[in-house]
């Protein structure tokens, strides 16, 4: 067991209790086995997809072609899907706040960037219409930040509908503190909590008893080596 | 009634100044041909309308940009779009930095005349900061909703690429994604397609169902006869991205870059 696939059982733990929505991992190979991992186990009713317009009938592994496709999802239904909010996104984000307010537009002073990054992308539509999670795969003080430099994402004190789950490397948050700020949920094995708090740029908010992340059961690890028999998860986890 | 003509007549009809909606998406499908002709054209303070890639980057980087409406630049395999990026950090250009579902919504509008559509996308994010002319609109009804009121994005050009079309400009795409083409040919003055192949309007379906006809020869000006003409984006299925040729993009400097990509293209006519 490596600290990628707890951190793909912790992405897949985000989409617990969805039902029959879209799961929408966005933000890496980490999140798309996540939501195909918790499809194949504990959340079978879930939809996937193959990343650019396909609904896929079976759960195929990464970078495989599906050998059933259920439906079809071009872009512009997708933008529809996203105002329906049956969907349940996994994003990436550069910054993100004790709210929750992430930022994957610029760095710096947005009318002449210090770093032109993406731009808004459909963060602001999601975020205000879908369940959002997030996944940071270096969970450091440039990423959790006191106050992001442009609010793509929108933060629970900026009317976000449903921030679910913020997964790290590190470990699984929430935004169950006071306030709507974020909360330490728990921790990946191996890992303290300080280590967590010098990795976080603002005020984290630690409860009594922090968790230690579930390890993947021995099914788990049999569907995570079909669905990636090359590792790839590794190279955006290592260690 | 031949509406036949070429990548360089397409380029010529664009006067600085104007307003050109790209196709495509990223680096998919983008009308890379027509964006080439208008690159060896001393056309300047272009706003481009864009769910932008590389057609937005080689503009900027032309410095034939004043404006940028788009959600994001990107290339795809390459999150970054290089060339954007430095004219954003220089502060050479402005950018209309909206949602990826207003800016569907401003299409949706000004393909359809109407001034705007109402949407909850870009409420409480910066969105609406960083776009200060960005009007709310309440809803007349019971729940009284506030929605951000997106104005129409029109254009005076629009150039788009598919896969087949006719003389007259019935064009079709046989891609997975027809992406958002209809609505910039709706949404502009003038529409110019390139193609892949000119085919006889009887031999449209042969390749693909009814549903594939994308655009109506009501929508379009001219059609132009560009194989090749989306790469280095992707035009599936008639072919993939070339990453090779992209990375080359991405990473040599546009002075070297250009004079060679900037050629006439073999395929053109005229």
């Amino acid at each position: 067991m490596s600290r990628a696939d707890v951190c793909v059982v912790a992405c897949a733990e985000a989409f617990r209790g969805d039902g029959e929505i879209l799961a929408a991992a966005i933000g890496g190979a980490v999140t798309v086995l996540g939501a195909r991992l918790a499809r194949l186990t504990f959340e079978p009713d879930l939809l996937t997809h193959d990343g650019v317009c396909l609904l896929t009938g079976d759960v195929p592994a990464l970078g495989a072609a599906p050998e059933v496709v259920e439906g079809w999802l071009p872009f512009r239904e997708h933008l529809w899907l996203v105002l329906n909010g049956r969907r349940h996104v996994m994003l990436g984000a550069s910054q993100i706040d004790r709210y929750g307010n992430t930022n994957i537009s610029c760095i710096g002073d947005w009318p002449r960037p210090r770093a032109q990054l993406l731009g808004v992308r459909g963060a602001p539509g999601n975020t205000r219409c879908d369940p959002t999670s997030y996944w940071i795969p270096r969970h450091s003080p440039r990423v959790f930040v006191r106050q992001v430099d442009l609010v793509s994402g929108l933060g629970t004190d900026r009317g976000a509908r449903e921030l679910r789950r913020v997964v790290t490397d590190l470990a699984v948050l929430d935004f169950g503190a006071p306030g709507g700020s974020m909360r330490l949920v728990s921790v990946h094995p191996g890992v303290s909590v300080a280590e967590v708090l010098a990795a976080t740029g603002f005020e984290l908010h630690v409860p009594a008893n922090v968790g230690r992340t579930r390890e993947p059961t021995a099914e788990e690890l049999r569907v995570l080596d079909r669905l990636d028999p090359g590792r790839v998860r590794e190279r955006e986890v290592p260690g | 009634m031949t509406k036949v003509m070429s990548a360089a007549e397409v380029a010529c009809s664009v006067e600085s100044g104007m307003t050109v909606g790209i196709g495509g998406w990223g680096s998919r499908r983008k009308p890379m041909a027509l964006v080439r002709a208008l690159l060896r054209t001393p056309v300047r303070d272009l706003t481009i309308v864009s769910y932008g890639g590389p057609d937005v980057g080689m503009l900027c980087a032309a410095r034939k940009v004043r404006r940028v409406v788009a959600p994001f630049v990107t290339l795809d395999s390459i999150p970054l779009e290089p060339h954007f990026r430095r004219a954003r950090q220089a502060g050479e250009i402005e950018f209309v930095e909206y949602d990826e579902g207003m800016f569907m919504f401003g299409l949706l509008a000004g393909a359809h005349g109407l001034p705007f559509l109402p949407t909850r996308a870009g409420l409480g994010s910066d969105v609406l900061r960083v776009n200060p002319g960005l009007r709310t609109v309440r809803s007349p009804y019971a729940d009284g909703e506030e929605l951000v009121a997106v104005p129409a994005l029109t254009m005076d050009v629009a150039l788009v690429h598919v896969n087949r079309a006719d003389v007259r400009g019935n064009a079709q795409y046989l891609g997975p994604d027809p992406y958002f083409d209809d609505l910039y040919a709706k949404a502009a003055r003038r529409c110019y397609v390139s193609c892949e192949r000119v085919v006889d309007t009887a031999d449209l379906l042969k390749e693909g169902p009814v549903q594939s006809l994308l655009i109506s020869r009501s929508m379009v000006a001219g059609v132009v006869a560009a194989p090749g003409g989306a790469g280095f984006t992707s035009c599936e299925p008639d072919y993939g991205r070339d990453e090779e040729r992209q990375r080359r993009y991405a990473e040599i400097p546009w002075e070297s870059w250009a004079p060679e990509e900037l050629r006439e293209d073999p395929h053109e006519q005229g």
